[in-house]
């Protein structure tokens, strides 16, 4: 198939698409007005009855809590498959490269960026640690939180050479962490259930609301996955920079 | 408001898919197929939104006061955590194709693979 002709295709085909998209989005409620009984019950029950003022955190650490398992172990099986297809191969065809400019000179990290990556490093992380713990209180999470924490190693990587980063975030510490991180997660649901109620029910005091002892649960579910973005992005970025070294050494 | 974020949702889906249908790098394919699925994010964070309302932060405000619908935000949560891990493996292959033909041109890889 030609490229012209592949286009041609396409505008026609796209806009068959966009038709059966306009036809279809006429008929739903216009934006701002849609009904949901379901979002508005977790709306009232969100105080009262779970002590999480964040109502977001409410649905994907309690009210869905087994379906964020789930979501997790995407991450960890993405991570995995990343390392998988990153990993060193001994016999690797090589191919003519026509990407790649002879002669180009890689210019040197900046002092600029040097330091402002040390100055933000420690800051990043702190704001990292505070997303995480303050889930259930306002916006943020583990998700969001273990984002921000793996920002603040990526921002280490930037301020120093890549042999000291290596130093100072071991791959052995980061996959620990990882794994502990996606175990937390389960073992919290096990705990759980071992103490009376069912997988991922609600045993420990609920707290005060707006306080971060709130919420029980939730706030030690979010830093289980907090551990386990940070450690699985950092590994995903540590294997792409493996591959970057690896094509500087050539 | 009208139905006009759901007209973006929809004109995000398409430019995505013309990015897709004519790139000339793998690269720049995977990031289209972001702006794909960031038409997800659109459709939803419009189907949760409620006019007059507040968002779904219950601090400082009295318990009972109407927000917007938060099962939508939380289902948008969980698409962003699917466009990441979509994207690392995505790139992964693009680096390892890469690293096989010598090129990110799709064009050139078809001929390459025959």
């Amino acid at each position: 198939m030609t490229r012209g002709f592949r286009r041609i295709f396409f505008l026609v085909s796209a806009a068959a698409l966009a038709v059966s998209f306009f036809l279809a989005y006429s008929q739903l409620e216009p934006a701002g007005r849609v009904h949901s009984e379901y979002g508005d019950m977790v709306n009232a029950l969100t105080v009262p009855e779970l002590h999480i003022t964040d109502a977001v955190s409410a649905v994907n650490f309690n009210v869905r809590g087994f379906d964020t398992l789930g979501e997790e172990f995407i991450l960890f099986a993405s991570v995995v498959g990343v390392l998988l297809l990153m990993r060193r191969q001994n016999e690797e065809p090589a191919g003519d490269h026509e990407d790649r400019i002879d002669g180009r000179i890689v210019p040197p990290v900046s002092d600029a960026v040097r330091v402002m990556a040390m100055l933000l490093v420690a800051p990043t992380f702190l704001f990292g640690i505070y997303i995480v713990t303050h889930g259930q209180v306002s916006p943020g999470g583990g998700f969001q939180g273990g984002v921000i924490l793996a920002t603040a190693l990526l921002l280490l990587y930037l301020c120093a050479e890549y042999n000291q980063f290596r130093r100072a975030v071991p791959q052995r510490l980061v996959e620990v962490g990882e794994a502990l991180g996606a175990a937390a997660y389960i073992l919290i649901g096990a705990a759980c259930a071992g103490a009376g109620g069912l997988f991922l029910q609600n045993f420990l005091p609920l707290g005060k609301s707006g306080s971060i002892t709130s919420g029980g649960i939730v706030a030690l579910i979010d830093l289980g996955v907090g551990l386990e973005v940070c450690g699985g992005v950092a590994l995903a970025v540590l294997a792409y920079l493996e591959e970057l070294v690896e094509e500087k050494e050539q | 408001m009208n139905h006009l974020p759901y007209a973006v949702a929809a004109w995000l889906f398409l430019a995505g898919l013309w990015g897709v249908i004519t790139s000339r790098n793998l690269i720049h394919l995977v990031i289209c197929i972001g702006v794909i699925q960031s038409s997800s994010y659109v459709l939803l964070l419009a189907i949760g939104y409620r006019v007059g309302r507040v968002a779904p932060v219950f601090v400082d405000i009295p318990a009972n006061t109407q927000a917007v619908d938060p099962i939508v935000q939380a289902l948008m949560l969980t698409d962003i955590v699917v466009e990441v891990t979509v994207i690392a493996i995505l790139l992964g292959l693009a680096v390892q194709i890469h690293k096989g033909h010598g090129t990110l041109n799709p064009d050139r890889l078809s001929k390459v693979s025959g």
